[in-house]
């Protein structure tokens, strides 16, 4: 198993870091060449996501990620990465992926001093630590979507298909469970 | 502990600006081309370095309507400066719910002796530094993030070459002590011993740490990453030259490919005229000597 981890902009060490501690070989995505080595799941990191999607299209890397999540291929996306796969935007014009049926609020929570640290359910997991950064957050969802956890009544995990998705940022945090369900998913997708 | 926490969040978000561009700007309009551009956050200025530096005279905090401006005109973070040690205008700037303060040597210095006591505020605060001991005394005082200081507005990359390769080797040199070599160690930096240990056992900076002052091509940006910034700033470089939006453009794809020389190769054509720029020898006021 490997990981292609998008590493154009944001904060790709902190889910390196978590990889390694769990012994899972990954890869950073940075330019088209890149996309070459084969990889058995996707991780988008936080980030600007106006950034990571502008480079995603420039440096040639947007259309062949597009057709892999379109194929099934499992990926974790936190807070910018949750933006870029989201299939509308509430507060902003752009579009990116849009394989995930949901809408999301951008910087929904305000600036910094908007940000915020909780520990809150997430569903087949239990308590977890939750870090959000100038977050955004899910404010509909398809029926399909599932929805993993609610904080203060707004939607911040779901997943859907192969896709999963947080406002949150488990790479920030020591509990290594959100990462390890992740690799769950592209075990089975692998199998 | 409430405090702690806030100050863990401030770190964090200077986490999610890695491998990012900060642009200084001074209109909405110029924002909005620094965000097109692909800038990971914009720092809101009046005028930036190399008009400062022009100038001359005192310059201070900027009018905290142009900043609304800038906040209101991009969806990326916004930074802004105060002047070391006018802890009012951080006030000021927290009030407006800036994203980041940078307590900068920039501008004309409002104390000679103290910085300001960043562990007050709610907001994070990046600070310059030229040595490891200037970045962990700003760390104590509060700071989550560092940055070179290199010598702004100059389009001259040397200085800050220099301050990432001192700070490069003396956290190299910490790394290699004996433990009980880093008691002595602290007491020569002027920092706490726990920051001092901190580095030892990590080899690195508690807060991430970006270059800044004289990145004015996609090769200085690429120079400071491969030298191991985790993120450029670019003030002067950008609207003093002769086309922003293409030279911005370049300096981010630079960033994040910072080793393919093949690429920065196509990234530097064309690219207009470049910022004049003043070497170190031509200058008469060193910024970075403020604040120390």
């Amino acid at each position: 198993m490997r990981i292609g981890i998008l590493a154009v902009q944001g904060a790709f060490a902190e889910h390196e870091k978590v990889l390694e501690q769990l012994n899972i070989p990954y890869i950073e995505l940075r330019k088209a060449e890149d996309l070459d080595t084969p990889y058995d799941g996707l991780i988008f990191p936080g980030g600007e996501s106006t950034v990571q999607g502008k480079l995603l299209k420039e440096l040639g890397m947007f259309d062949k990620i597009h057709a892999q999540l379109l194929d099934g291929m499992p990926v974790l996306a936190t807070c910018a990465g949750m933006i870029l796969l989201a299939s509308s935007l509430d507060n902003d014009t752009h579009h990116y992926f849009g394989t995930l049926p949901i809408s999301v609020k951008r910087n929904a929570y305000g600036r910094q001093l908007g940000s915020f640290h909780t520990i809150s359910e997430c569903k087949g997991l239990g308590d977890i630590p939750m870090t959000f950064i100038r977050a955004p957050y899910v404010s509909s969802v398809d029926d399909s979507v599932d929805v993993l956890s609610v904080v203060d009544s707004h939607i911040v995990a779901v997943q859907y298909e192969n896709q999963l998705a947080m406002s949150f940022h488990p790479e920030l945090d020591d509990d290594l469970r959100i990462h390890q369900r992740f690799l769950e998913l592209v075990q089975n997708h692998a199998s | 502990m409430e405090n702690t926490e806030r100050y863990q969040l401030n770190k964090q978000l200077a986490q999610m600006l890695k491998g990012g561009v900060i642009m200084d700007v001074t209109t909405p309009e110029q924002a909005k081309i620094a965000e097109a551009a692909g800038a990971c956050a914009v720092m809101a200025l009046e005028r930036i370095p190399a008009d400062i530096r022009a100038a001359g005279g005192v310059s201070r905090m900027s009018d905290p309507k142009m900043i609304r401006g800038i906040q209101d005109a991009v969806s990326i973070p916004v930074m802004a400066k105060c002047r070391i040690g006018h802890f009012v205008e951080a006030q000021i700037l927290e009030s407006i719910e800036i994203d980041y303060i940078d307590e900068s040597e920039v501008l004309s210095p409002a104390d000679d002796v103290y910085h300001i006591n960043k562990r007050n505020f709610k907001v994070p605060f990046v600070c310059g530094a030229k040595d490891l001991g200037e970045a962990l005394r700003r760390i104590n005082e509060g700071a989550s993030m560092i940055r070179t200081k290199g010598e702004p507005g100059t389009g001259d990359i040397i200085q800050a070459v220099r301050h990432m390769r001192k700070m490069n080797s003396e956290i190299a040199r910490l790394t290699s002590m004996r433990e009980d070599e880093l008691f002595e160690a602290a007491k020569q930096l002027q920092v706490p011993y726990e920051l001092v240990s901190y580095v030892h056992s990590n080899g690195r900076l508690p807060v991430v740490n970006f270059a800044a002052g004289g990145v004015a091509t996609p090769a200085d940006a690429a120079l400071m990453m491969q030298l191991g910034a985790e993120g450029v700033f670019v003030g002067s470089g950008i609207f003093k030259s002769g086309n922003p939006e293409k030279r911005a453009n370049a300096i981010v794809k630079s960033v994040t490919n910072y080793t393919d020389a093949d690429m920065i190769a196509k990234l530097s054509e064309d690219l207009g005229e470049a910022m004049v720029g003043i070497n170190e020898q031509e200058i008469s006021l060193i910024m970075a000597e403020r604040g120390i």
